[in-house]
């Protein structure tokens, strides 16, 4: 009894006999806690073998991995073991000493920045100015080229699109939409003509032209001939964040956000009835010129996307 | 000593002394560096055992796997959004048009060997990189690991989880799929939205409107280096300081402010950390070969107006999109400016609250409480309620939030409309806070009061003496008892003489 307690007393590692109880491997049977860690290193090197011959025959990636990660995993399971069981037992005390010095160390210390520095800074209170204000000023004019380099001035880039008056609305293959090209109730992305494939015809102007049978539209003001023969267009930038609104749910005749579940009604304004987005999807003025294709009136007349701090 | 004496082998031998050669080369070394000192006792250093401890090996040994995987992804991985024709093994995007991030990322998980293998180990390994951390964190703040003296690693460890989880969206980005750019485009738009500077930083951070052209080598650049380089720094500050401070106990037999009790560096810590090390290695390794993550083919190459219909971040950015879903459509327009509170609030201010909450916790606690010694000796979560009951309310309202970045999975699964969803999870989110603080106190108090709570139970030994008394002791811990470091529960009085007014005299009953 008491031995077994003596055994749970932590103490110091250094001068214990070599048969302390403490010295002990922790297993009641070593012997074949040994053979079973014996297996694992076994069965890992095994498998460690098996991912060399996987990978040298190039076999399929999950037998690489789980030759690999096996082989691993059975090593270290065999190596948590020795040291768990096959190793001192314990447990062991180690002394804490105390981190801070003694009263006349950190005095000593004090001084030498106070009084060696503060004396030789206050004595030439005009030189330590100067170096001081010499490498603040450095550090500011070198922010200027460091940050200022990194790219252009946003302007006023983030308030127009490059669609411009008489612009056709070309699909993503560069074909001009025409009247009578979509049936009622589909959809399709139309950039302006010559920008379907720049960065940013994809990321800016990307604009949604719908048909929708024209008893269902309500014409807002001042819009009222913007959206000819069925034909409406609005900005494919979710107001929220500037996720494509890339579905449109036929039936409620909304368009959907697929990032957050903004909503907006396609016959309205595609004024936001549902979900996190502020605003309306801003709308292109379109019409149709007399060989039947679709072009913009003008640019839209407000950002697209999402808000900024310079947007009124 | 002479040349002639150490020519000839036996005497060689014997010049190296009872250690022979290590202790040879152990000698020459310490002649130049002075090592044998600090090597002693860096040998000697007592690491406590507790299961707790590990998490944060988890964390560290899971960066070690995303240093190794990531250096070979680098190999093959091009940072260029320049547009190439994929011509690869995968042979449904065999001709499309791709930039040559995405396409290397689809070569590197087709035509390089053991590519897939490397990504989805990759990737594995950020996922519990990150996790590890959160949970290690956790621990720490339960048990107050963090009061004085180690505050200052606490901020260390703080930093380290936020480096981590911008690196991990950060090589998210990389592949230049449809999901990840989707998730730039996110980014950019939130950058956007802070108020005044926001769209000077967009352009600088993106080289211009989105989606510009610098943004994959910078976060590549970013992700690979600088983000990396930051974290090794700090992970070794925060070892250092570990080692120097050393570590924190948990109350027990033997153990005091002023001492730690456990099992030495050598071998016995050493043997068992290593092992760690392959068994994290080995079972990412086995998730990377057994579960797909991130299968970048079948989500196709970026392009700014195709969307995917399951847009999903990683886990742990997922309370910021539950916010983002959750939090109402104001936007705030005065004077001819907008402030985006839509997308402010929820994906900038309330991460800096949450991220400012952990760093000021231990100089609030100080303040609070009035304590200002040193503790080496962890607390039970149950003995301290109102730091347990916070910490419970912050990880009730992140988990409220991460269960609102599904908004749409949740409705469609139980065939609920949308906005009770919606509704649902607002009050949820809002009222967890208040529930778990209240509930979690209530339980810690309920904990503090049950009889032998945090004791280890105890078989009690009743023996008859020769006066015919019967005494109860208790019993001594066994060898393997894992509890045996705690102080004994009390031994119940075990038989009361009940001879006092209820009682009739004589009667013995037992108490237990
Ligand atoms: C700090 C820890 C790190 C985290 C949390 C992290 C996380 C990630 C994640 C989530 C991905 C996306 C993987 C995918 O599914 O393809 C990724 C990609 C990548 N990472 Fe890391 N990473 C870390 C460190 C590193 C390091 C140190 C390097 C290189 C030295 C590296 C190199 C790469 C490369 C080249 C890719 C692109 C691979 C591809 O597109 O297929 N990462 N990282
Ligand atoms: S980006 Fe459209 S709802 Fe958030």
């Amino acid at each position: 009894m008491s031995e077994h307690d003596e055994s749970r007393t932590p103490v110091a590692l250094s001068g214990l006999s070599a048969n302390d109880p403490h010295l002990q491997p922790a297993a009641r049977n070593p012997q074949l806690v040994e053979r079973v860690i014996a297996l694992c290193f076994l069965v890992g090197i095994i498998l460690v073998i098996g991912f060399g011959a996987c990978y040298w025959v190039n076999a399929k990636p999950w037998t690489l991995g789980a030759t690999m990660g096996g082989g691993l995993f059975f090593l270290g399971v065999g190596l948590v073991a020795w040291g768990k069981y096959l190793m001192p037992r314990g447990p062991f005390v180690e002394e804490r000493h105390t981190l801070a010095n003694s009263e006349g160390d950190r005095d000593a210390f004090a001084a030498a920045i106070v009084e060696r520095g503060g004396t030789v800074i206050k004595r030439r209170k005009m030189l330590g100015g100067l170096l001081g204000g010499g490498l603040g000023i450095f550090s500011i004019v070198a922010i200027f080229p460091l940050i200022r380099s990194l790219g252009p001035l946003p302007k006023s880039t983030l308030f127009h699109t490059d669609w411009r008056p008489g612009s056709f609305a070309v699909d993503i293959t560069g074909r001009r939409v025409r009247k009578g090209d979509l049936a009622v109730g589909s959809i399709v992305t139309v950039y302006p003509e010559g920008f379907q494939d720049t960065d940013n015809g994809q990321a800016v102007d990307q604009t949604v032209l719908i048909r929708i049978s024209n008893q269902d539209f309500t014409t807002q003001k001042g819009r009222e001939t913007w959206g000819p023969a069925g034909y409406i267009a609005y900005s494919k930038l979710c107001t929220h964040l500037g996720c494509p609104v890339g579905l449109y749910e036929q039936q409620l005749q909304l368009l959907v956000c697929p990032c957050h579940q903004s909503m907006f009604n396609a016959t309205n304004g595609a004024v936001p009835n549902f979900g996190p987005a502020p605003r309306p999807l801003p709308q292109l003025p379109l019409y149709i010129d007399a060989d039947g294709y679709l072009r913009a009136q003008k640019d839209y007349g407000q950002p697209v996307g999402p808000g900024f701090w310079e947007r009124s | 000593m002479s040349s002639e004496v150490i020519n000839t082998k036996r005497a060689k031998q014997a010049a190296t002394g009872p250690y022979g050669k290590v202790g040879h080369a152990l000698n020459e070394l310490d002649d130049r560096l002075g090592v044998a000192k600090g090597g002693r006792t860096f040998l000697d250093k007592i690491f406590p055992d507790h299961w707790s401890f590990m998490l944060g090996e988890i964390a560290l040994y899971s960066f070690v796997v995303l240093l190794a995987t990531g250096v070979f992804l680098t190999l093959y991985y091009i940072p260029s959004t320049a547009l190439t024709t994929y011509h690869g093994s995968y042979l449904p995007l065999d001709g499309q048009r791709v930039t040559e991030a995405y396409a290397s990322s689809v070569n590197l998980s087709f035509a390089v060997r053991a590519g897939l293998l490397m990504r989805q180990m990759h990737h594995w390994a950020c996922d519990i990189f990150i996790g590890a951390i959160v949970v290690h964190m956790a621990r720490v703040f339960f048990t107050g690991a963090f009061r004085k003296p180690r505050e200052l690693n606490w901020t260390i460890g703080t930093t380290l989880m936020i480096l981590a989880i911008v690196n991990g969206f950060l090589g998210y980005s990389l592949p230049d799929d449809l999901v990840s750019g989707t998730g730039i485009r996110i980014a950019y738009s939130i950058i956007l939205s802070i108020p005044v500077v926001g769209s000077y930083l967009g352009f600088l951070v993106f080289g211009g409107n989105f989606p510009g052209t610098m943004v994959i080598p910078r976060f590549f650049i970013l992700h690979v280096l600088i983000v990396p380089a930051l974290i090794l720094g700090l992970v070794g500050a925060h070892l250092f300081l570990l080692v120097r401070q050393k570590h924190t106990q948990f109350p027990g037999k033997g153990r005091t402010e002023n001492n730690v009790v456990g099992t030495p560096m050598f071998p016995v810590f050493m043997a068992k950390t290593t092992g760690f090390l392959l068994v994290v290695a080995g079972v990412t390794a086995l998730l990377g070969a057994f579960a797909q993550i991130n299968p970048i083919w079948q989500f196709g190459p970026y392009e700014a107006s195709r969307i995917s219909y399951a847009v999903q971040p990683d886990w742990y950015m997922g309370f910021l999109d539950g916010a983002l879903r959750i939090w109402p459509s104001w936007s705030f327009h005065s004077f001819g400016y907008t402030i985006p509170l839509e997308v402010t609030v929820p994906a900038v201010i309330l991460p800096g609250i949450l991220f400012n909450i952990a760093y000021v916790w231990p100089a609030f606690e100080r303040k609070f409480t009035k304590d200002f010694a040193m503790h080496n000796l962890l607390d039970r979560p149950s003995n301290r309620p109102k730091r347990t009951a916070a910490g419970v309310a912050v990880l009730s309202l992140l988990s409220m939030l991460f269960i609102a970045s599904s908004t749409d999975v949740i409705a469609n699964f139980f065939h609920l409309p949308l906005n009770q969803v919606l509704w649902g999870m607002r009050i949820l989110v809002i009222l967890s806070p208040f529930v778990a603080y209240p509930v979690t106190w209530k339980i810690c108090q309920e904990l503090r009061v049950v009889e032998g709570g945090g004791k280890r139970k105890t078989t009690n030994v009743v023996t008859r003496t020769a006066q015919g008394e019967y005494v109860a002791t208790a019993a001594p811990a066994y060898v393997d008892d894992v509890h045996a470091e705690l102080e004994a529960s009390e031994v119940p009085t075990f038989i009361v003489d009940e001879t006092d007014e209820q009682g009739s005299a004589g009667t013995r009953t037992v108490d237990r």
